[in-house]
C-alpha cells in the first residue's frame, strides 16, 4: 500500500528581511542591497507517513516542525523537494482560520468547508453533526464576531473533523479549550485512529505526543535528529533541551549510532558514553516536606527530589543535572552540580541523591522532572531520564500567573495592615 | 475490548482500501499551468462561496442592501440626463442611455481589477492558514463584480423601457459573447495583479491612475465616431482596438443604444455583426493567452505568499 504522505528531500529556505521594502520606490532605492539573512528552516527532510499512522513532529520553537506541517498542508511551498499527499487533507493550523466575523456560524461552516475543498451537498449531510459537535445550538445563526473564543474554536474544530479527511494535520490546537472540549477532541482523534485515518501531529507537549502518537520525529534547526516511538522521541527531545547549544556534535554522534544499529535511536541517544562506564538514573521521586500527605505542593513550599542511581563501577568526576518542565514542555528550571559550584561527584555502584528545594515558587500546574548524569571531563552524557507528571502544584488562589511571589505593600512608608 | 476491535477493523480496511485511488496532491515548487487549471476546477464551489460571501458582507447590516448597487447607476442616469441633455445640450441623443451602456461595462471591469488587486492581502488570514488555489480569490473578485454588473444592468433595462429605446435585435445576441470575452480579459489581469501586489504594494495605487487613463481611452463618455473619424483620417483607427474594452463597450452601445448617428453627426460606426464576431473572438483568444500567462506568473509568485504577507 502506498504511503499517505511521502516527503522527499524537502528543504525550505526563508529570507529574513531586516526591513521590508514593498513599495516601488523603496525597491528601486535599495535595489540589490535589501538586507536579509538566509535561513534554512528545513534541510533535506525525507520520510514517509504510512496509512493509518499517527506521527508526531516534535522539537523546540524554531525547530521547523510547524514549517514542515505547513508544507505538507500546501500552505507553504518547499524551496526544493517534493511532498506527495494522498487523499483529502484537513489542516488544523489555527482553528477557525478563514471564518469571517460578519457571517453567521452557519454561513461560515459552508465557506470553511469550501475552503477545505468539500462539496456543499456533503456538508448538508453533515451539518447537524457539525453543529452538535460544536455545541453551539441556536447560536449557529449568530454572527461569528459575537462568539466567545471557545465557541469559535469549537466551531473550527467541528468543521475540520467533519469534512471526512483522509489525512488530518494538527498543530498544537488540542491544547486550547476547556477540559470537556479537550476530551472530545481526543475522543475524535482516537476515533480517527480507529478508522485508520492518518494523522500528523505537531506539538511540544510531551504528554500529548505520548498519548496520541504511534511514532514521532524530532526536529532541531530544520533537521531530523531522531525518530522512534513516542516515548523514545520524547527522550531525544529532552536530551536536546538539556544539551542546549551543543547540538551539532550531538547530531553527528546520533547519526553514527543510528547507522550502527538501526531503529533503536530513542534509547541510543541516551547512551552516548562508553558502555563499560555509565551512571544510570534509577528512581526519581518527589516529596513535599511541609505537606507530606497532600500529594501536591503548595506554591512556595519546600520540595525534595530524590534520585537513586546505579553505576557500572566506581566512577569519579560525575556531574548531576536536574530540570523541571511545565506541561507545555517548557523548561521552568534547570541546573547541574557544576553550575551550582560543587565539586564533581564520585559515584559508587549504588547510591541516592537528594535535591532539596527550600521553596518552589510556581503556581498551578503539572510538572515533569528530568535528571541526568554527565562526565565532568568531556561532557559525555551517561544517562538522562525524565519523570513525566512528577508533581502537581495547587495554589491557594491568592495570586495568578506563573510564579508565587510575596510582595509587601507599603503605603507612605508604613505597611498596609492585613485583614482582621 | 474484543468487541471494540471487531467493530473497528472493517472500517479500517474500508478507509485503507481506497488509498490507491485517492487523488494525489503534489506540493513542490514546480506545478504546471494545467494542474493549476485543474485545481481551480476542483475548487469551483469555493469560487461560488467566496462570491456569495462578498455579496453578503458588502451589504450586511444595511437596510437597503443590494438596492445601493442599483442607486449608483440610477443616480448617474439622472445626473447625466440633467447635465448633458437639459443644461449643456449635448449633441448625442438620449445621452444618459448611451453613457450607461459603456459605464456598466466599465464599472464591472474597474471594480473587478481594483478589488482583485488587494484581495490576497485582504485575505491574508486564510492565505496563511488554509491551502486552496489562491487564484480563486482573484477570480472571486471578478465574480462578485460580475454579479454587481448584473444588478446594475437592471437599471439599464428599466431605462431602456422608460425612454422607449429599442435594441438592435440583429446585434443583441452578441452581448453574451462579449461578456465572456470581458470576463476572461478581466480574470487574466485580476490574477496577475493580485499576485504582483503582494510584492509591490504600489500596484494598487498605480492601478487607480491607469484605470483613470484607460477610462478616457475607451469611448464611454464620448461617442466612438467623435474620435474614430479623426483617427481613421490619420490611419490610426487600429489604436482604438489595442484596447479590448473598446470592443466590448462598442458591442453594448451598438446592440442596446443602437443609434448610429443623427443630423449633428455620427455616433457609432456602421460595422456588420460579423465584424463584431471577429473582434470579440480576437479578444477571447488574446485573453486566453493572457490568462495562461497570468496563471504561470501567479504560480511563480505564489510560493512565498505566506511569508510575504
Amino acid at each position: 500500500m502506498p504511503a499517505a504522505v511521502e516527503i522527499q528531500d524537502v528543504s525550505k529556505h526563508f529570507r529574513l528581511y531586516h526591513e521590508k521594502y514593498t513599495s516601488l520606490k523603496e525597491r528601486v532605492i535599495h535595489l540589490n542591497k535589501i538586507p536579509f539573512e538566509e535561513f534554512w528552516a528545513l534541510q533535506h527532510i525525507s520520510f514517509d507517513v504510512n496509512w493509518g499512522e499517527t506521527v508526531g513532529l516534535v522539537g523546540h520553537n524554531g525547530s521547523g516542525k510547524s514549517t514542515l506541517l505547513k508544507c505538507i498542508a500546501a500552505i507553504l511551498q518547499p524551496t526544493s523537494g517534493e511532498i506527495r499527499v494522498r487523499g483529502r487533507v484537513a489542516a488544523m493550523l489555527e482553528l477557525g482560520a478563514g471564518f469571517h466575523p460578519e457571517l453567521s456560524g452557519r454561513e461560515n461552516i459552508y465557506l470553511n468547508a469550501a475552503l477545505l475543498g468539500v462539496a456543499k451537498r456533503d456538508i448538508d449531510l453533515r451539518f447537524d453533526d457539525i453543529v452538535e459537535f460544536s455545541e453551539l445550538g441556536p447560536f449557529i445563526d449568530n454572527q461569528v464576531r459575537y462568539y466567545s473564543s471557545g465557541m469559535y474554536t469549537r466551531l473550527g474544530f467541528a468543521v475540520a473533523v467533519n469534512v471526512d479527511p483522509d489525512i488530518l494535520l494538527v498543530d498544537e490546537v488540542l491544547a486550547v479549550g476547556d477540559e470537556n472540549f479537550q476530551r472530545k477532541c481526543f475522543d475524535k482523534v482516537e476515533e480517527f485512529q480507529r478508522e485508520g485515518r492518518t494523522i500528523v501531529f505537531v506539538s511540544h507537549s510531551p504528554e500529548i505526543v505520548r498519548r496520541v502518537c504511534d511514532r514521532a520525529y524530532v526536529l532541531d534547526h530544520g533537521v531530523i535528529v531522531g525518530e522512534g516511538t513516542a516515548p523514545e522521541a520524547i527522550s531525544i527531545l529532552r536530551e536536546y533541551q538539556a544539551r542546549g547549544s551543543g547540538l551539532a556534535s550531538m547530531i553527528a554522534s546520533m547519526q553514527e549510532i543510528e547507522s550502527d544499529s538501526g531503529g533503536q535511536a530513542g534509547r541510543m541517544a541516551m547512551s552516548v558514553a562508553e558502555p563499560e562506564e555509565r551512571v544510570m538514573v534509577g528512581q526519581i521521586s518527589v516529596s513535599f516536606p511541609s505537606t507530606p500527605a497532600a500529594g501536591y505542593l503548595n506554591p512556595g513550599d519546600p520540595m525534595t527530589v530524590t534520585v537513586s542511581y546505579t553505576a557500572t563501577r566506581h566512577i569519579s568526576g560525575v556531574i548531576v543535572g536536574i530540570q523541571l518542565f511545565d506541561q507545555k514542555g517548557d523548561m521552568v528550571f534547570g541546573t547541574d552540580s557544576d553550575l551550582m559550584g560543587l565539586e564533581p561527584l564520585d559515584a559508587d555502584l549504588e547510591g541516592e541523591l537528594e535535591f532539596n528545594f527550600p521553596s518552589v515558587p510556581v503556581t498551578d500546574g503539572l510538572f515533569s522532572v528530568a535528571v541526568g548524569f554527565t562526565s565532568a571531563r568531556d561532557q559525555h552524557i551517561y544517562d538522562w531520564q525524565n519523570q513525566e507528571l512528577a508533581f502537581k502544584v495547587i495554589s491557594n488562589g491568592k495570586s495568578s500567573g506563573y510564579l508565587k511571589l510575596d510582595p509587601r505593600l507599603i503605603q507612605n512608608g508604613s505597611a498596609v495592615p492585613s485583614k482582621a | 475490548m474484543l468487541l471494540d476491535q471487531a467493530s473497528s477493523l472493517p472500517e479500517k480496511r474500508m478507509v485503507a482500501s481506497r488509498a490507491e485511488d485517492l487523488p494525489i496532491r503534489v506540493v513542490s515548487p514546480k506545478i504546471g499551468v494545467l494542474t493549476r487549471l485543474g485545481n481551480i476546477w476542483l475548487f469551483r464551489e469555493l469560487l461560488v462561496s467566496l462570491v456569495r460571501k462578498e455579496l453578503r458582507i458588502k451589504y450586511k447590516n444595511s437596510v437597503l442592501g443590494f438596492v445601493w448597487s442599483l442607486l449608483n447607476p440610477a443616480l448617474y442616469l439622472v445626473i447625466y440626463y440633467i447635465v448633458f441633455q437639459k443644461i449643456l445640450k449635448n449633441n448625442v441623443p438620449l445621452f444618459a442611455i448611451f453613457l450607461l451602456c459603456g459605464l456598466l461595462v466599465w464599472n464591472f471591469f474597474s471594480n473587478a481589477l481594483s478589488s482583485a488587486t488587494t484581495t490576497i492581502i485582504n485575505n491574508a488570514g486564510i492565505v496563511k492558514k488554509v491551502a486552496f488555489p489562491r487564484e480563486i480569490l482573484a477570480l472571486a473578485s471578478v465574480g462578485a463584480a460580475f454579479v454587481f454588473f448584473l444588478l446594475q444592468a437592471i437599471v439599464l433595462v428599466l431605462a431602456l423601457l422608460v425612454f422607449q429605446v429599442a435594441p438592435a435585435l440583429s446585434y443583441l445576441w452578441l452581448i453574451p459573447f462579449s461578456l465572456v470575452a470581458l470576463v476572461l480579459f478581466a480574470s487574466a489581469l485580476a490574477v496577475a495583479l493580485s499576485a504582483i501586489n503582494v510584492y509591490l504594494r504600489d500596484t494598487q495605487h498605480l492601478l487607480e491612475l491607469v484605470l483613470l487613463a484607460w477610462f478616457w481611452a475607451t469611448p464611454i463618455v464620448y461617442p466612438f465616431q467623435e474620435l474614430g473619424v479623426r483617427l481613421s483620417q490619420k490611419h490610426l483607427l487600429w489604436l482604438y482596438f489595442v484596447n479590448p474594452v473598446t470592443v466590448i463597450v462598442l458591442t453594448f452601445q451598438r446592440a442596446l443604444y443602437a443609434i448610429l448617428g443623427d443630423a449633428s453627426g455620427p455616433i457609432l460606426p456602421n460595422y456588420s455583426p460579423l465584424w463584431y464576431v471577429v473582434q470579440i473572438l480576437i479578444v477571447i483568444v488574446v485573453s486566453l493567452i493572457l490568462f495562461i500567462g497570468a496563471l504561470a506568473l501567479f504560480g511563480r509568485l505564489e510560493g512565498n505568499f505566506a511569508e510575504e504577507l
